[in-house]
């Protein structure tokens, strides 16, 4: 059992029970707003719902998980106690804190901004607030990962550091700057504004602050699947991790490209010109190497555990995957997602495909089936097998598990490829109501309906999660014993010392986040007469 | 052949075919950021290149964006101007009206918050960001009427801020042009 289940557990809890409100907002939105919902006599209750949704699957629950998971990986793979519990629960209790001063003013209506903010509309200051300390609670995280690196790195010079825990490392630092674009915009921005100091904002430049913490983001929601990808399915499945040095390069490549391409968000926009835009577009498809990279190295580590159990043949080997076992499955389903979903992306990036969908259900569709999709079905599976080690109970309803993750699976796609098709069709994104009744939307119908029960199918896949996790806080005691991670086929004797550190990719990070972002944000930042006025939510 | 050795060997394979994917992945990237370059050079697709900024608080007093200027004009040369503005929660002109098969340029700004232009079957994207002017070349080869929402939530009445594009034949939109002023769907 782990030391900290307790820690562990609380992350974990608050993030589940989180994402229930929050799935169930989301199923009830697509539903109020297809043809067979009724017309919501007030469209502002769907605006508080999609505040919610949005604030809490972005900022909270993937913060939870990432967190929890981080302090798994540091007591087991480093296999030593952790350095700063009381500061790990500080931070915690400031992100359960955040989350309810930010989910009040949403409640009262008082901050229907959603959670990408849109100044210059300007919602109440503790809202903002809210936010401000759910990144300030897992700043704290990120500070306590790499503390608990360097006492270990002391105590074992030279030493490989284990790969689950270089790259739990990476996924912190990686969050602790992009936040700091939205940090940024709050703080100098928005929080004066919110708080009567100030009543004009540049919503331009806000936007060019937002891009920077926008993108990266996605990539601190993947790390811990990625982590469970390299460390945790090999072990699982019975196999071994393919390449050991290609894992190390793949996290490093995340952490230095992840950051400088946050501006494909705003090809449709006015404020940037189009070198820079097209400078983040050739840093976007950078992007896609570290996940070609890791699509490999992961299918050779399968097929290393499926030879092992006797596969034979060019593709036969396939059958001889362990299917039944939930890891397997989940790692199954969340290649698929991401192979459209990566696909998608790349026209998202296209400096000229992007006009087609920008702002269209496409998108819509695009970022769940990558996160709520690839990202989220194996943050499923991270808890079923992190569950025994922090219970110390056996999980038993393994035909449950595998039901759960089918109907996430199929629900994802369900919901997905139409909102994608009406998306192609032109239909606009944050709509509270769509009149099936313009012979021109009339076509659309059909297609929302799919995806609505999708939605519905996502709801009660949840629901399962929650039931199971739940029951398995009940089930027989059983010792799971020490919790491993995956071993590599080579295992690292010697690492090279640009494979075991973080500083140089840190830095480099650093450097092209100021190349790609410093001239735009100063250009925008002393041009005269760019403030607008503000228009506060909930005032008129 | 020892143990050792064998392993060894096979972790020189290992690398080989991992360089081997690593290359072809490199190659699909760098093809495609080509691609980009080329069509956005030789082609001339690419997003809004220039920026220019106006003034939200005033844009109904003076400049570009009064009232009397908003609407399609006929250039000299046979293109069409569209100045059209976004505002809580409707766009004006609610409807624009367009000749076929003509170089357009939909010049446009918001008065209040972000809104968004998106003309439905067609690539026609762009934000309206209040102190920015967003600028769109766009050319329609058929007539009809496209329907024209705001893509950007706007905030409570963002749903129901849709507006029109009416594309007509070029001869009826000269003939309308003739009397001279700011054209719109409105009088037809």
């Amino acid at each position: 059992m782990l030391a900290n289940r307790k820690l562990i557990l609380a992350h974990f809890w608050f993030a589940f029970a989180l994402f229930g409100v929050a799935l169930t907002l989301g199923a009830w939105q697509m539903f109020i707003r297809s043809p067979i919902g009724t017309w919501l006599s007030n469209p502002e209750l769907y605006y508080r719902s999609l505040t919610a949704h949005g604030t809490v699957m972005g900022y909270v629950f993937p913060t939870l998980v990432a967190m929890g998971f981080g302090y798994a990986i540091s007591e087991s793979a480093l296999e030593q106690r952790l350095v700063g519990v009381r500061w790990a629960w500080t931070g915690f209790w400031l992100i359960v804190v955040g989350s309810v001063m930010a989910v009040i003013p949403i409640a009262l209506g008082r901050a229907s901004v959603l959670y990408t903010f849109y100044p210059p509309l300007i919602g109440n200051v503790f809202y903002y607030l809210g936010v401000v300390l759910v990144v300030v609670g897992s700043w704290i995280w990120v500070a306590l990962m790499s503390i608990n690196l360097r006492v270990w790195r002391r105590a074992h010079p030279g030493a490989p550091v284990p790969l689950a825990m270089f790259a739990n490392v990476a996924g912190s630092y990686l969050w602790a700057w992009t936040a700091v674009g939205a940090a940024l915009e709050l703080l100098l921005q928005i929080i004066p504004v919110a708080a009567g100091l100030k009543n004009t904002i540049d919503a331009g430049l806000a936007r060019i602050f937002f891009s920077w913490t926008l993108h990266a983001i996605v990539y601190f929601w993947l790390m811990p699947t990625y982590i469970a990808y390299y460390t945790i399915v090999p072990r699982a499945i019975g196999g071994r991790v393919y390449s050991d040095t290609m894992a190390r390069i793949s996290f490093i490549l995340f952490l230095v490209v992840a950051m400088p391409i946050g501006m494909h968000h705003t090809f449709a926009d006015p404020q940037v010109g189009a070198g820079f835009k097209f400078i983040h577009s050739a840093f976007t498809a950078l992007v896609a190497l570290p996940t070609l990279l890791t699509v490999f190295t992961i299918c050779a580590s399968v097929e290393i555990a499926a030879r092992l159990r006797g596969g034979r043949g060019l593709f036969g080997w396939i059958r001889a995957l362990p299917w039944d076992n939930p890891m397997m499955l989940a790692l199954a389903f969340s290649f698929v997602m991401l192979g459209f979903g990566g696909a998608g992306g790349l026209i998202n990036m296209s400096y000229q495909l992007d006009a087609s969908i920008h702002n269209t259900q496409w998108i819509t569709g695009h970022f769940h089936l990558i996160f709520g999709g690839a990202i989220v079905i194996i943050y499923f599976a991270i808890a079923y097998d992190l569950w025994p080690h922090l219970t110390g109970r056996e999980l038993i309803d393994m035909r449950l598990i595998r039901t759960q993750l089918w109907l996430w699976f199929i629900g994802m796609i369900v919901t997905t490829f139409p909102w994608h098709w009406v998306g192609i069709l032109g239909m606009p994104r944050r709509m509270a109501y769509f009149d099936f009744g313009d012979p021109a939307i009339a076509p659309q119908a059909l297609s929302v309906i799919l995806s609505v029960i999708g939605g519905f199918i996502l709801l009660t896949s949840g629901i399962l999660f929650l039931v199971i996790l739940a029951r398995g806080m009940r089930a027989p005691q059983a010792d799971a014993g020490a919790y491993r991670f995956a071993l590599a086929v080579h295992q690292p004797t010697i690492v090279p010392v640009a494979l075991n550190t973080h500083a140089l990719w840190v830095a480099l990070m650093i450097v092209l986040t100021i190349t790609n972002y410093g001239y735009p944000i100063l250009n925008l930042a002393t041009s005269a007469g760019t403030s607008v006025p503000a228009v506060y939510v909930g005032a008129q | 052949m020892s143990a050792q050795e064998t392993h060894a060997g096979s972790a020189e394979v290992a690398a080989r075919v991992e360089r081997r994917w690593a290359t072809i992945a490199v190659i699909i990237i760098a093809g495609m950021a080509l691609l980009a370059a080329f069509a956005g050079i030789h082609q001339a697709t690419m997003p809004q290149p220039r920026v220019e900024t106006t003034d939200p608080s005033r844009i109904h007093l003076s400049g570009e964006f009064v009232e009397s200027n908003l609407g399609s004009v006929l250039e000299p040369n046979g293109n069409v101007t569209v100045r059209a503005i976004g505002q809580q929660y409707s766009f004006t002109p609610a409807c624009i009206v367009v000749p076929v098969d003509t170089p357009i340029t939909l010049r446009a700004t918001s008065a209040d918050v972000v809104h968004g232009i998106l003309i439905q079957g067609t690539n026609v994207n762009t934000m309206l960001v209040p102190g920015y002017i967003s600028e769109q070349l766009m050319r329609f080869t058929k007539t009809g009427d496209y329907l024209m929402p705001c893509q950007e939530f706007c905030s409570f009445g963002h749903e129901g801020m849709w507006g029109k594009v009416k594309v007509i034949d070029r001869t009826d939109f000269a003939t309308r042009a003739k009397a001279g002023g700011r054209l719109s769907c409105v009088g037809q």
